[in-house]
């Protein structure tokens, strides 16, 4: 899988979907929620426990937990 | 098929029905108001605890019975409200959907638009929340959307009332067929055409309508065993289309 886990994007940071690790059902749910390869994708903060973190995609703000955003790679713009 | 298994309430025989479709937060329960005003009831969809709401309205000579489906993102997940939307866009039969949209963030909400023209050609996209986008800088070239996705295309600020009759009358037109949109359908991969291709001979003739054969074949592929159960629930008679339909499986789906 090219790039790295979101969970290494920094709050405040920017990248672009390469790809999702995901398959079935958890595919599906990513892409509808917007993460499509390309995508730009922002960390916007981080909850006070750590997990989930919020992201802005596609003019929305979702949070994923950590065992999905571990399924999402991306890379730096 | 039809309204009835969905426990659905028309107001008057002759209604023609409406589904009322969205992401959540576009404005959509907006729409439903300002369309049907206090003329609405609430309940359950039969056997689900997903809450549904009912609405009635005159256009011209027609009256409308409106179905609020559940704001989903997508119709191809398992959650029982996308089930649900999914189920009634399938098998209740609309004679026109209303896709509402928001202008605020269309790209994302063009994810379930696709999705509901893959299952009905006979929808009008209501962009919503126009005066929201202006503000924030945001035009929407309605004309050119509604070129790219081959249905009808209506700009609104529901809140404000803005619209809305540019939609009942694009709503009229789809139900009573004066306007019968035909968008392209979605292409995918090679390969996966090729067993969609495979597959269309087996499924065509128990879907008599070829978007939804195309559709059906498409969750086949995606290994979604649901979609025999709602056609097993909603369209059993479509059995008798074929004649031969030992290859569908009842419970056991395990081939798939």
């Amino acid at each position: 899988m090219h790039g790295k886990p979101l969970t290494e994007l920094g709050i405040g940071q920017t990248a672009r979907i390469e790809a999702l690790a995901a398959t079935g059902a958890n595919r599906r749910r990513l892409l509808d929620l917007g993460l499509v390869p390309r995508t730009e994708i922002e960390a916007v903060r981080r909850s006070p426990a750590g997990d989930p973190v919020a992201y802005r995609i596609r003019g929305a703000v979702i949070a994923l937990r950590r065992e999905e955003a571990a399924q999402v790679f991306v890379c730096a713009d | 098929m039809g309204t009835e298994m969905f426990n659905i309430r028309r107001g008057h025989p002759d209604d023609l029905v409406i589904a009322l479709a969205g992401n959540p937060n576009t404005g959509k329960s907006t729409v439903f108001n300002a369309l049907t005003g206090m003329n609405q009831y609430t309940g359950n969809w039969a056997g689900k605890t997903v809450g549904s709401a009912v609405g009635y309205f005159r256009h011209s000579t027609a009256s409308f019975t409106l179905v609020d489906l559940p704001g989903t993102y997508s119709l191809l997940s398992q959650s029982p409200d996308e089930q649900v939307a999914r189920d009634f866009l399938c098998w209740g039969q609309p004679d026109a959907t209303i896709i509402v949209t928001d202008a605020t963030c269309l790209e994302r909400n063009l994810n379930l638009a696709l999705q509901v023209l893959e299952v009905t050609p006979n929808a009008v996209v209501a962009v919503n929340l126009l005066d929201e986008a202006k503000r924030k800088g945001i035009t929407v070239d309605l004309n050119q959307l509604a070129d790219e996705l081959g249905v009808p295309v209506v700009g609104m600020a529901a809140r404000r009332g803005i619209g809305l009759d540019e939609l009942k009358d694009t709503v009229l037109r789809l139900a009573t067929g004066h306007y019968q949109p035909d968008p392209q359908p979605l292409t995918y991969s090679p390969e996966v055409e090729a067993a969609v291709a495979a597959l269309l001979p087996r499924v065509s003739p128990l879907i008599p309508n070829p978007r939804m054969a195309r559709w059906v074949a498409l969750r086949l592929l995606d290994g979604d065993p649901s979609v025999l159960d709602a056609m097993e629930r909603y369209a059993p008679n479509q059995h008798a289309f074929g004649g031969e339909t030992t290859w569908l499986p009842t419970k056991s789906h395990s081939a798939l």
